[in-house]
């Protein structure tokens, strides 16, 4: 589903990604982790088009396709989906407009049909239910100002509806209570399906207590430095990273 | 003074004399006036080169609403429509409402006659508004507007001043009073529209009594060759109360002074306004709120989106006299700028002469958020309509506050095919980017 081969990508001139391969299948579920500043959420804006950023070397291929010859809707389209580390606030646009607005553009590029205003208000307060918040929030601008932990149930309110195919979720876990980790676990779980894949990219291990990850790898100064199973979140949880970095070097 | 704008000013004999009188000095003063300059402090932005033409009387038309192609918010009151600035019957409709009074001044019986002449051109003191001792020399009609003391209106009232299409280009003046009596209410919706280039010079005048509550609109959607040259003079008396929305579209000179007079203790006066600017277009509000004395509000906000090489300018002033003390003043300018050729010249100004007042005051400028235009794009929305979104949702918090539901229902689709249509493509098209706006 996606094939990343030795990817090099940099931000006002700063090489941040140095030689990132990475390659996930349908129905898996990736975990990466990896110390602060060492490229995790650049790799989610690159592969979501974010201006900006600049390829410098590599390939990415998403369903086949190249990603870079995409616009970012029609890597949207082809079903890409990144749960923002930082959602954007924008007042004025209610989240209601927003979720129509999104959900008729990527179900149209599937040659699916429109939902009626009835049918998608339905779903969209469903949704709503799903992640635990207040339908008033339906009404209120885009994550505008929405707490912390709002802001990521938004994300994921998203990610339901838009039903897409791959679903890197940027630290979707971090400044939640236990309780909306729950939800957001949920969400994930209910939602792993056969031809959908996961990218989690957290802190702690204690997200992945709910979300069972297939792999997990460790990203470091650019680059996947070691990739294992669900025990090495166990492992680095335990020893940090420092070890990594002696062993790399 | 250039008398390019005066070849026919009015001589018919039959008039009050109140109006005779008005015509005189108007006249007198415009005479005497020097037409403004870029070296004008108040012009500075503007220039008046485009009215440097020969202009002709404004020419009668009869042509339906549809010829005309009026499209006008229902709203369930009287209304008044002027098609090149000759009142039209057939088009109005005039609905009777205990708490008002609305006639045209040729109509006035003796006792609004009187009226009229105690206030009209009494929020225009002195000679500096030179376009509105233009507007008093050529008076020839007008509307009165009186809402009666301790009444409510039941009903909007709506203006409508339309300019057809015309070989020519002419000159369309513009006349209201507003007597808004003590403890009267009331709503009003001034609507310019047109399709061609004609000069408008337009002076509105509110009065509002003390505790008097009036919720105005004064909308501009006229065409990109419009010429509007126009004032709204305020004074609030005791514990009034003015809501006063703008919005211009529309305009290759556009000239719009807002003056508000607090005259009286305790008036609040809320102005919001909304300026959309594309194409070559210029519009220009300069807005000036006098306090005068203690304990008075004003909550003010414009909000304008400027594109292509269009140049937008606002000058917010608000001046607090040594008396005002206990005055709450608040001032917002905001323009998003859609293109790199796009101008606006903003300029709060506040003048406090009073130590114990609350004043605040900012102005931005800024470009497109790219952040929020990318995360609109994540989600699959393509850019053009993605675009109309963000334009719609910068100026969207000022339209719901609009106090009139039927106004708002007029409003939200006319704006939002106004963003949709500023993409090249077809208005089918238009409409797929602005289908989500108000989901
Ligand atoms: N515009 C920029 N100019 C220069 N450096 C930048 C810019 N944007 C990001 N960076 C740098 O890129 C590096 C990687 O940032 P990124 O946000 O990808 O880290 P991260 O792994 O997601 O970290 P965290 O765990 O804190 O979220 C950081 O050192 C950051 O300071
Ligand atoms: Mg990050």
């Amino acid at each position: 589903m996606l094939s990343i081969k030795d990817l090099h990508a940099e931000v006002d001139g700063k090489t941040i990604l140095k030689g990132l391969s990475l390659e996930i299948n349908a129905g898996e579920v990736h975990a990466i982790m990896g110390p602060n500043g060492s490229g995790k959420s650049t790799l989610g804006h690159v592969l979501s088009g974010r201006p900006g950023y600049e390829i410098t070397g590599g390939s990415v291929e998403f369903m086949g396709k190249d990603i870079f010859e995409m616009e970012t809707e029609e890597r949207a389209h082809l079903g890409l989906f990144l749960a923002f580390q930082y959602p954007v606030e924008i007042p004025g646009v209610s989240n209601m407009e927003f979720l129509k607005a999104a959900v008729d553009a990527v179900r149209e590029s599937r040659d699916e049909e429109a939902f009626d205003t009835v049918s998608f208000m339905r779903k969209a307060r469903e949704a709503c239910t799903a992640v635990d918040l207040d339908q008033a929030f339906l009404k209120r601008g885009v994550n505008e100002g929405f707490s912390g932990g709002e802001k990521k149930r938004n994300e994921l309110m998203q990610m339901m509806l838009l039903e897409p195919k791959l679903c890197i979720l940027d630290e979707t876990d971090s400044g939640l209570d236990i309780d909306a980790l729950q939800v957001v676990a949920k969400g994930v779980n209910t939602m792993r399906a056969e031809d959908r894949a996961f990218l989690l990219v957290t802190h702690y291990q204690r997200l992945l207590d709910y979300i069972e990850p297939d792999y997990v790898h460790v990203l470091a100064d650019g680059r996947i430095v070691k990739s294992g199973d669900k025990s090495l979140a166990l492992e680095l949880e335990e020893k940090g990273y420092g070890w990594l970095e002696v062993e790399v070097a | 003074m250039t008398d390019l704008l005066t070849p026919q000013l009015n001589i018919e004999t039959a008039v009050p004399d109140w109006l005779q009188a008005r015509r005189l000095t108007g006249r007198a003063a415009w005479d005497n006036g020097s037409m403004p300059t870029r070296k004008t402090e108040d012009w500075k932005y503007t220039s008046l080169y485009p009215l440097q033409q020969d202009f002709t009387a404004a020419p009668v038309s009869d042509a339906s609403a549809a010829e005309l192609g009026l499209d006008l918010p229902e709203l369930s009151g009287s209304r008044l429509v002027f098609v090149n600035g000759h009142w039209r019957e057939d088009l109005s409709t005039l609905v009777a409402d205990a708490a008002i009074e609305v006639v045209r001044f040729s109509e006035a019986n003796a006792e609004q006659s009187a009226l009229i002449g105690e206030h009209l051109g009494t929020t225009v003191p002195g000679t500096k508004h030179l376009f509105a001792m233009l507007n008093d020399a050529a008076l020839s009609d007008g509307v009165f507007l009186r809402v009666r003391a301790n009444s409510k209106a039941q009903h909007p009232v709506q203006l409508v001043w339309h300019n057809s299409r015309a070989e020519s280009t002419f000159i369309s003046n513009q006349r209201l009073l507003v007597l808004a009596e003590t403890h009267s209410e009331a709503s009003l919706v001034e609507h310019f529209s047109g399709r061609n280039n004609a000069f408008t010079n337009g002076v509105s005048e509110l009065v509002l009594g003390p505790g008097a509550k009036l919720n105005h609109s004064r909308l501009h959607l006229e065409s990109p060759e419009a010429l509007h040259i126009g004032g709204l003079h305020v004074r609030l008396d005791r514990d009034a109360t003015l809501e006063s929305f703008h919005l211009a579209l529309g305009g290759k000179l556009k000239r719009i002074d807002i003056v508000i007079n607090h005259e009286g203790t305790g008036a609040h006066c809320q102005l919001d306004g909304i300026y959309l600017l594309r194409g070559n277009e210029h519009i220009d509000y300069h807005t000036c709120i006098e306090h005068a004395v203690p304990h008075c509000t004003t909550d003010e906000t414009f909000r304008g989106i400027i594109g292509d090489k269009a140049r937008a300018v606002f000058n917010g002033r608000i001046h607090i006299h040594p008396d005002a003390q206990k005055t709450h003043a608040q001032l917002s300018n905001k323009n998003l700028l859609t293109s790199a050729t796009a101008e606006v010249n903003t300029k709060p100004e506040l003048e406090i002469y009073a130590d114990d007042v609350q004043c605040a005051h900012g102005a931005t400028i800024a470009q497109l958020d790219d952040a929020m235009l990318h995360y609109l794009r994540t989600r699959g929305i393509p850019e053009d309509e993605a675009l109309v979104l963000l334009s719609y949702g910068f100026i969207n918090a000022l339209v719901e506050t609009q106090a009139l539901d039927a106004l708002r229902d007029y409003l939200k689709p006319l704006l939002a095919d106004y963003f949709g249509a500023t993409s090249e493509s077809a208005s089918e098209q238009g409409s797929n980017l602005t289908r989500h706006i108000g989901a």
